[in-house]
């Protein structure tokens, strides 16, 4: 695929919508495209985070590492954005994001992520919006698996 | 040593001396016949003495003596011969005794310059043997430079003067004297003169020579501090330029240089002031001739005939006697220098050589005998106490942790028992013997030692590995004739200078002392003691990564090669096909640049590397054919105007040149300035500097990395075909400037991974890069690779220090290498400090277990950093301010809820 390609999809993602389309090819630029099977493993938890991912094609599984193995808590497709926490927290992989079937992404270096952020107030509120909507998710989430544990 | 150089040479050279004396005053009796000759040529034959008669004749070479009691003895009656050959005759005698005196001359300098030599490096070789037997806190105070320029430059004049010590104070003492007897015989009173001034002169010169020697001495000093600070400078580089201090370190050495240059100068000043006072004591001698001595000659009381006897004998007079003030002047300055060093290597405390003795005993190590630490008292050199009064014995076969904070006295009592640091008090004995008593024979190889600060030899990791092993020369190699004559010579002449003769090519490796037969079980101990500190991946990696001379490791290139079929066919059965794209002599290789694609080789000199490849005629005339360069310059044109589109208005510093790999930031603007002086990308307009410059870029350029779309299968298949004219038609001159990607040859000029490898690994996969490595590294190990690869990881170079290594690294290898030997104790001193505690305990268990395989039970002493690594000991000892509190099993201590248990909590 060619950057003008690349950056024709990268419009079509949320948290880019606001770019101008030359910073766009800019940022298609500069991060690598990668590709991966299904099975193959973005990043693993724990690892140290460098860079975020935006799906392009295909879907991808996160997995977050328990007492019982590996458990699915959520699922990522073609323009979501994955492994900027870890990017924004400066820490480690929280989760492991396994492709679920043939991936291409985008893969934002974290120097590179962080300047963009600094750069675009836009692209900034659009990864607190994600943020914060994965919060009520998860937030939503827990309190019915605490009522569930309350019931039983 | 001697105090005085004069007494140092007389000590070693005593024979020599007198034999080249000897030869000295044998050669003067030609010297004076050739002196005498020429006047009885111009005499005799040329101005007709005794040949005033047609036919005269007179005797040659008769030889007469006349004796007491015996009359006159006639040696050689003589030839009698006329006036013409007997010019001949005595030009011959003449011709001849010039050469004798010559021949005289070369063997007397030639000995003496030997003579020099050997003394010269028995001083430097007496310098080091003490270096090694100082004692180890000497080495607190010492810098290596003003060490070692003492043992190279410093003693360099001794040797010279060594040869002149005792000869020319003789002869020109001799001449001298001959000279002034010969006036005092001619005038009393001339000789009275003569002898006073002379006098005057042998108490004033010295005396103003002796500020030279004053400076001389700061002179020394202060060059060798220079040298001193020069080599900190060096070592301490780094804390430099994290202090921004380099103008600190300017203004100190320019404030040296300053006070050498003051001192030197001073030097001169004083050394023409005394030049000038000598010349004008001597030039003042002969106003006194001319004017006490004319004054006699008038009054009658000296005959002017002696006057004149006596002005001719003083000609002889000045030069020995400046010679000989200049000899004494020499012989004080060497004396000096002497002093100086001497001073500085004599230590207190010199370790005796008998400890040092080389013995070949590779059994020496089977001690059996337990450890006793008796009243010991170890102190800084503050002189404050780091062990006070230690009762310990440690048995055969006992593994004991020792545990205390830094500085509490654990390290203090693992340092004490290799004798890094000697007691204060008490003694450490193995068995009954003090060790301080023990030869390093036994010590050195009973016990093993591996401390947190690792020092390490320029060479190999092999070289530093073997180091351990190196105790005496056990097998003499098998010498040609040509080369055992010239360890012969070796031999010999260490001798004759007082060195000692070990053969440094001879095997010193005592496989014995790690339990092997022989050389051959030596890699695979290597790998063993690697892989316990988890270095075997590292040294695996150093030999991939590094360029291997083919014709060093036979049969070795011809595997690699065949291991890039079988990589393709690992790659294909793991699924990962795409993961490299190999080099194929008639595809073009999407993953790698335009460039490599056209060249489709490595460059080996200059002319054909990038910066050069546009200016040379041969590669511009392939590229221009089919209008390759038309297209390629629109490729760059294209490259150029995206680049700048996209980076035209970033800061220099922006994060996102990083992506940019075939221009830096500087270099915007000037292909912004070129945009618009080319006539819209044509290519005909364009001069041969901008087309350079705007090809330039499109050689960088890789598709699935830069993804501008600009190769179309067309102009792939132009490059493809221009490469195949390249390389069909590169003339001669240029077959050495590349070595062509070939398929089936090893490449010398690229590391061994990319001999394996021989494609470029394609970008899609964001770990593409680890997989082929552990693709790799299985592949060696079912191909049985592993053990030749290793062996050229273990010829990787450390550099000074082994600062090619990480500290981490560093730490492992010095951890290694204490490990390699069979001893009866190993001692370990926090050895991996820098390393995770996770590791470090993996490590640590793994020691164990290798030190115990194969059923021995050696002791062992381990330092640690961190009390939960006791669990792995039989005994635990703790200690506390400089005294060991607690002692026994670790459940033991853990029930009695002291010091450790207190320490584990923490």
């Amino acid at each position: 695929m060619l950057l003008k390609e690349e950056v024709q999809m990268l419009r079509q993602v949320p948290l880019f919508a606001g770019v101008d389309p030359g910073k766009l090819k800019l940022l298609a630029f500069t991060s690598q495209r990668v590709s991966f099977r299904e099975g193959d493993v973005l990043f693993h938890q724990g690892d140290p985070g460098d860079a975020a991912y935006v799906i392009l094609a295909g879907s991808a599984d996160i997995l977050t590492g328990s007492d019982n193995g590996l458990i699915k808590v959520a699922e990522v497709s073609r323009n979501a954005i994955v492994g900027e926490i870890a990017i924004l927290c400066d820490g480690t992989r929280t989760a492991t994001v396994r492709a679920q079937n043939s991936v291409e992404a985008l893969r934002i270096g974290k120097e590179q992520f962080l300047k963009l952020m600094s750069d675009f107030p836009e692209i900034t509120i659009e990864v607190m919006r994600v943020l914060a909507e994965r919060l009520s998710t998860t937030t939503t989430e827990l309190t019915l698996a605490r009522s569930k544990l309350k019931l039983h | 040593m001697e105090p005085s150089i004069s007494k140092y040479i007389w000590t070693h050279t005593r024979p020599q001396q007198i034999w080249v004396l000897a030869v000295v005053l044998v050669s003067m009796i030609p010297f004076f016949l050739a002196l005498d000759l020429p006047k009885q040529i111009v005499n005799g034959p040329i101005t007709g003495g005794g040949f005033e008669t047609e036919g005269a004749t007179q005797p040659f070479m008769r030889l007469v003596f006349s004796l007491p009691w015996l009359g006159e003895v006639t040696l050689f009656p003589g030839l009698d011969l006329e006036r013409m050959p007997m010019l001949f005759a005595l030009s011959g005698v003449f011709l001849g005794l010039v050469i004798v005196n010559g021949l005289f001359k070369l063997y007397i300098n030639t000995y003496k310059g030997r003579l020099g030599e050997r003394l010269l490096r028995r001083i430097r070789f007496e310098l080091v043997d003490r270096i090694l037997r100082f004692p180890p806190e000497t080495f607190k105070r010492l810098k290596g430079a003003e060490v070692a320029s003492m043992v190279k430059d410093e003693v360099e004049p001794m040797g010279g003067f060594s040869g002149d010590a005792f000869v020319t104070p003789v002869m020109l003492g001799g001449q001298a004297l001959t000279a002034l007897t010969f006036i005092f015989l001619q005038s009393v009173w001339l000789g009275l003169i003569t002898a006073a001034l002379v006098a005057i002169q042998f108490t004033i010169i010295p005396r103003m020579r002796r500020r030279l020697l004053v400076l001389g001495r700061a002179r020394q000093l202060t060059a060798r501090e220079l040298s001193g600070r020069v080599s900190e400078i060096v070592d301490g580089i780094g804390t430099i330029h994290a202090y921004d201090t380099s103008n600190v370190e300017r203004a100190d050495v320019a404030t040296r240089l300053g006070t050498i240059f003051k001192i030197r100068f001073d030097i001169y000043q004083w050394k023409f002031l005394v030049k000038f006072i000598n010349n004008f004591l001597s030039q003042v001698t002969p106003f006194l001739f001319y004017s006490v001595g004319g004054y006699l000659a008038l009054n009658g009381r000296l005959d002017i005939g002696q006057l004149v006897a006596v002005i001719g004998a003083y000609k002889d007079l000045p030069g020995p006697l400046k010679d000989l003030i200049d000899w004494d002047q020499n012989r004080q300055d060497v004396q000096v220098k002497y002093t100086q060093v001497v001073t500085q290597f004599a230590v207190d405390g010199l370790l005796d050589p008998d400890l040092q003795v080389l013995t070949a005993m590779s059994d020496a190590a089977a001690t059996q005998q337990p450890l006793n630490v008796v009243n010991l008292r170890v102190a800084d050199e503050s002189g404050a106490a780091q062990l006070e009064r230690l009762n310990l014995r440690i048995h055969p076969g006992e593994a004991v942790a020792l545990v205390g904070e830094a500085g509490h006295g654990a390290e203090a009592l693992a340092e004490a028992i290799v004798r890094l640091v000697w007691p204060k008090g008490g003694r450490i004995a193995l068995g009954d013997a003090d060790i301080m008593t023990l030869p390093e024979a036994v010590t050195g190889r009973a016990i093993s030692y591996a401390g947190g600060d690792a020092w390490f030899f320029s060479g190999s990791v092999r070289d530093n590995l073997v180091y351990r092993l190196k105790h005496a020369p056990l097998r003499v190699p098998e010498r040609a004739a040509e080369a055992q004559t010239r360890r012969d010579w070796y031999q010999a002449e260490a001798l004759k200078a007082g060195n000692p003769d070990f053969d440094v090519e001879s095997d010193w490796i005592d496989y014995g002392a790690a339990g092997l037969d022989g050389p051959d079980g030596l890699l695979a101990r290597f790998q063993a003691v690697l892989k316990t500190v988890q270095l075997d991946r590292d040294i695996m990696d150093l030999a991939l990564r590094s360029t291997v001379d083919p014709t060093q490791y036979p049969g070795l290139a011809s595997d690699i090669v065949a291991l890039r079929r079988a990589l393709r066919d690992e790659l294909a059965a793991r699924g990962l096909r795409d993961l490299i794209v190999p080099f194929t002599p008639g595809a073009y290789n999407i993953e790698a640049t335009v460039g490599e694609n056209l060249l489709f080789g490595t460059a080996m000199g200059p002319v054909l590397q990038n910066a050069n490849i546009g200016s040379n005629a041969y590669f511009r005339s392939v590229v221009s054919r089919d209008g390759l360069a038309e297209d390629l310059f629109a490729m760059g044109y294209e490259i150029a105007q995206l680049a700048i589109e996209l980076f035209a208005d970033l800061p220099p510093d922006h994060p996102f040149f990083q992506q940019l790999t075939f221009m830096t930031a500087d270099d915007i603007p000037t292909y912004q300035a070129l945009l618009q002086r080319l006539n819209a990308g044509s290519f005909a307009t364009a001069n041969e500097e901008q087309r350079n410059q705007i090809i330039r870029l499109s050689f960088a350029y890789v598709e699935p990395r830069h993804r501008f779309g600009l190769l179309t299968d067309a102009l792939r298949a132009k490059i493809v075909a221009a490469r195949q004219q390249f390389h069909e038609f590169l003339p001669p001159e240029l077959h050495d400037a590349i070595e062509q990607y070939d398929p089936e040859r090893y490449s010398s000029s690229a590391n061994l991974l990319d001999n394996v490898l021989f494609g470029r690994i394609s970008l899609k996969h964001s770990d593409g890069a680890e997989r082929v490595q552990a693709a790799v590294r299985d592949l060696l190990l079912s191909q049985n690779l592993t053990d030749r690869v290793f062996s050229i990881g273990l010829d990787f170079q450390l550099g000074t220090q082994g600062k090619r290594l990480t500290p981490v690294q560093r730490q492992k290898l010095n951890l290694a290498r204490g490990l390699l030997a069979h001893s009866d104790y190993y001692v370990f001193n926090k050895p991996l400090q820098g390393l995770d505690a996770r590791i470090q305990d993996q490590i640590l268990r793994d020691c164990l277990v290798l030190l115990r395989a194969e059923g021995r039970q050696p002791g062992i002493i381990w330092v640690l950093a961190n009390p939960s690594q006791s669990e792995h000991f039989d005994r635990v000892v703790v200690f506390k301010d400089g005294g060991l509190v607690e002692d026994g099993p670790r459940d033991a201590l853990l029930a009695q809820d002291g010091v450790f248990k207190q320490m584990l909590r923490a």
